[in-house]
């Protein structure tokens, strides 16, 4: 599948990215176009997986490749598949690397490196396979599985074991890594430079047995044919590259954003971003209480709040539902506070490792009441932090809870991305500085918010309320006061000016693809694949999901000769979520699917090639 | 010139007209509160009063200080949070006994272990007053209602016991008729650090009017307060639940909240993820 090209075709230089010149090429292959010599060489990106059972180290492996091939300058995103034990079973790193940053992994792997293959079927789903595969094991363990044979994928022997007893102190897992790093072409002072520095708190001896592995390893990596190179990297010397989590980078988000309190339960796949904020926030004059339960956390950021710190608590399915209840009284109260949904497979506990977006319905419609309140979700990995900043914003000007949908994949995977752009939304609340005698809490105002007392402050004395109340906070059940405070609750919402981060659209064209969440990042990569083949397709990653700028997003699809709305979910909550609030056209496609595996940019490819009848 | 006038109970009510019905035990409840603020001189705006829901929860509302009527059974980690945020405020929390300690219960034992530096006062009417009379976990198992007819047979629960064990710093009882005593318990409970908690029985007249006869079977405890838990816990054995007083001021440090020092910027982060 690598060419060596002799391009007469001066559509080449419209192409982005090597991923779009495979594709130009499978398309002009046929036509007779191009003419080719095949030769190994350089590919777009080059997905690999390591795998291998609990203990045999592969994730540290995985973890310090994509490592090494930051420093190298390039780019890479980091996935991790674990079996059903808590901690060392099997496990696999699945990793895709290029010169060009990658958001998402591909419908096929190139590299299988199995470092032996012990429940093996667990991950095959997730690591497909065909005959331009190569798949490298050790003969001293045991077969390979029939599946792998029957891909007709390559198969490379090398004795990964005895290579590592060969050397004092070796690890498997080490060797593993040099090999992959010699077969992609990564310089060998790179990965052992980075190890020197890793591994430097471990002690001289590791850092010797483990550098003599890689090196070991590298040697035999880079004399197995055919395997794709890693293509230079796009990126100038001058720009800062940053390696990250979603959960990272929300909860950094989060922080820029001015808050300054949170309340934690842990739960699977939220937990990282409470375990990264318990240190940072003491660092910048807040705190984080563990709680014990979701009702009380909720209910603590709620009470911080009050108290004027702009608080969050992230969590998952399981525990968003808990909180529910309470997302409603700050609705009421009208007291600020960002919940994080970190959205795993579901209902109940579903696939608590997976990711999915079946929790849209839930932050969507989940309070009782009418509940006007905000629903953002990131677009990409990068965007947890701009997001989960603009939620903490947002939540702080309109006096609401702000619901930010994660998901899993976002929060989990690890990714080399540029550095994102530090964003001026920090969290400004309309306080009543003075108050006198007469000050109402819920006055009605034209923009719905009313300046907030914060305790201490002298006359601004008043009961925050989940009852209905007057405009003084005073309880009551008229029905005047009751249509009131709906509509000041909900203007505020509505008429908030939420500027251009509803959505990132990318591209022009007859084809519209509706999208969010995690999903937005195969979108959008076949999309500029597609373009690459002269399809016109234009792409809206939707941010902000409640409320929906529905008029806006008529104006993005009006015209359009046919629209997809493409998501992880079964029951295509997204589509119908559309579908209530706007004119879709009628000849919209929902394209859905549900968690664990991941909608393949190769899948979205499809679609649009159907679509648009190519 | 004249000393500042010395702050009154009065200060420290609204003017919204409790709901309660007339001779509820709350009422004394409302009013032992406000003396207690102003036998300790504090200012209503430093003073928050968070509830949960129920018929005592309306309480906050009747003060002159901020305050939170929550949703039902969530009023500590309410008040926890805006104590953990806001560690300056004297902070109380307040509500009923199905609030507390049915719907609630998981956070009473959390915030009596966490023990974070503030009152907790329950209204115990041993029954459901808000919803129109049900048991409630402190109720005798044998009372009977609508929805439990001929009683619950379960054993009620007991919010002192329940209390010590799990490391609420001050445990004290209290009767709502008698102000003063009230009074100086809630007074003691603000000023002693750490998780407080005043159990008041305060009777519902219109659910449970056999509570009109509390006055005559609430008696002072045989015994001082101690600040020995397990002598504080032998003492609890011989209960009758009408024991009235102070049992137990530990000297157990109060939840230290990490306030941080530092006041970095955010920017210390980035360095983090820069490769
Ligand atoms: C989640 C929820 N469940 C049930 C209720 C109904 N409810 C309101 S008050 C109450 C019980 C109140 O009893 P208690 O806390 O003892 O207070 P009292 O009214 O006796 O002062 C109940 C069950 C509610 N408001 N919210
Ligand atoms: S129902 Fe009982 S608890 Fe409620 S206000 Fe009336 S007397 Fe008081």
């Amino acid at each position: 599948m690598f060419f060596f090209i002799i391009v007469k075709s001066y559509e080449y230089t419209n192409l982005r990215s090597t991923d779009e010149f495979c594709d130009f090429l499978a398309r002009n292959l046929k036509t007779g176009i191009l003419t080719m010599i095949a030769q190994h060489g350089e590919q777009a990106a080059i997905s690999i997986a390591l795998t291998g059972s609990g203990g045999a180290g592969v994730m540290t492996a995985g973890g310090l490749l994509l490592d090494a091939v930051g420093k190298h300058g390039c780019y890479g995103l980091q996935t991790r598949s674990v079996g059903p034990q808590i901690r060392g079973g099997e496990s696999a790193a699945l990793l895709r690397l290029s010169g060009d940053p990658v958001e998402t992994h591909s419908a096929c792997f190139d590299i299988l490196l199995a470092l032996d293959w012990n429940n093996y079927t667990r991950f095959s789903a997730e690591i497909p396979l065909n005959a331009s595969s190569i798949v490298i094991t050790d003969p001293a363990v045991d077969a390979a599985p029939e599946t792998i044979a029957a891909a007709g994928c390559t198969m490379v022997e090398l004795p990964l074991k005895e290579m590592a007893d060969d050397i004092s102190g070796g690890r498997v897992n080490m060797i593993a890594l040099g090999v992959a790093a010699g077969a992609i072409g990564l310089p060998l002072e790179t990965v052992s430079g980075l190890i020197a520095g890793k591994l430097a708190s471990k002690g001289e001896a590791a850092v010797r047995s483990s550098v003599a592995c890689v090196e070991a390893g590298f040697e035999s990596g880079r004399a197995i044919a055919d395997v794709p190179k890693l293509a230079p990297s796009s990126h100038s010397e001058a720009s800062v590259r940053w390696l990250m989590t979603g959960n990272e980078a929300a909860a950094l988000g989060a922080v820029r954003g001015g808050i300054r309190f949170a309340a934690a339960y842990p739960i699977t796949p939220a937990t990282e971003i409470l375990e990264w904020l318990a240190p940072a926030l003491t660092k910048v004059g807040g705190t984080l209480v563990q709680a014990e339960d979701e009702l009380a956390s909720i209910n603590m950021i709620i009470g911080a709040s009050f108290g004027g710190v702009p608080s969050i608590t992230a969590t998952s399915g399981p525990g968003f539902a808990l909180m529910t209840e309470a997302i409603g009284l700050a609705t009421a109260a009208e007291v600020p506070v960002v919940v994080v949904d970190v959205m795993r497979g579901g209902p109940s506990t579903g696939i608590p490792t997976k990711s999915e977006q079946s929790d849209l319905n839930i932050a969507v419609y989940g309070l009782h009441g009418d509940a006007p309140h905000i629903v953002v979700a990131p677009v990409s990995l990068a965007d947890c932090l701009f997001t989960t900043q603009w939620a903490a914003h947002l939540a702080e000007a309109m006096q609401a809870p702000a619901i930010v949908l994660s998901d899993q994949f976002f929060g989990q995977a690890r990714m080399i991305v540029d550095r994102p752009a530090n964003v001026a939304f920090i969290a400004e609340r309309k306080i009543a500085e003075r108050c006198d005698n007469d000050y109402a809490r819920y006055a009605v105002t034209a923009d719905g918010v009313s300046p907030m007392a914060v305790p201490g402050t002298p006359c601004g004395q008043y009961t925050a309320d989940g009852l209905e109340h007057s405009v003084s906070g005073t309880p009551s059940s008229s029905a005047e006061d009751h249509l009131k405070q709906l509509a000041k609750r909900r203007t505020k919402i509505e008429s908030h000016d939420y500027g251009v981060h509803w959505a990132e659209i990318e591209g022009e064209g007859d084809l519209v693809i509706l999208t969010w969440g995690s999903t937005a990042a195969p979108v959008r990569e076949a999309a500029r694949r597609a373009r690459a083949q002269g399809a016109n397709v234009k792409t809206v990653a939707v941010r902000l999901l409640a409320p929906l700028e529905v008029e806006t997003l008529h104006a993005e699809i009006s015209g359009a000769r046919g629209v997809l709305v493409i998501e992880q979910t079964e029951s295509a909550q997204f589509y119908r979520y559309l579908r209530s609030q706007c004119d879709l056209p009628a000849n919209t496609r929902a394209v859905h699917q549900p968690g664990p595996l991941m909608i393949k940019p190769e899948d979205v490819l499809h679609e649009i090639m159907t679509e648009l009848g190519r | 010139m004249n000393a500042p006038a010395l702050p009154k109970a009065s200060d420290y009510k609204s003017e919204l007209k409790p709901v309660w019905c007339p001779g509820c035990g709350d009422y004394h409840v409302l009013l032992s509160l406000t003396k207690a603020f102003a036998a300790l001189k504090l200012r209503p705006e430093e003073i928050a009063v968070v509830s949960g829901i129920g018929c005592s929860s309306r309480i906050p509302a009747y003060t002159n200080c901020y305050g939170f009527h929550g949703v039902h059974g969530r009023a500590l980690p309410l008040g926890t949070g805006l104590k953990v945020a806001r560690p300056e405020l004297t902070v109380l929390v307040t509500g009923g006994d199905g609030d507390g300690f049915s719907i609630g219960g998981n956070h009473f034992l959390h915030a009596c272990r966490r023990n974070i530096d503030i009152t907790y006062v329950v209204m115990d009417n041993r029954v459901y007053g808000m919803t129109k009379g049900q048991p409630s976990p402190t109720t005798e198992p044998d009372w009977d209602s609508a929805l439990s007819p001929g009683g619950t047979g379960v054993r009620p629960f007991h919010p002192l016991v329940i209390a010590l064990a799990s490391g609420a710093n001050f445990v004290a009882r209290t009767f709502s008729g008698d102000i003063k005593g009230t009074t100086d318990t809630i007074v003691q409970a603000i000023n002693h650090p750490g998780f407080s908690f005043v159990e008041i029985l305060s009777p519902c007249v219109t659910f449970r009017p056999d509570q009109r006869g509390w006055k005559s079977v609430v008696h002072p405890a045989p015994v001082e307060p101690t600040d020995d838990a397990a002598r504080a816990a032998r003492r609890i054995m011989t209960d009758d639940g009408f024991n009235v007083g102070v049992l137990y001021r530990g000297s157990r440090e109060p939840y230290m909240v990490e306030r941080a020092k530092e006041t970095g910027e955010p920017a210390q982060f980035d360095g983090m993820f820069e490769i």
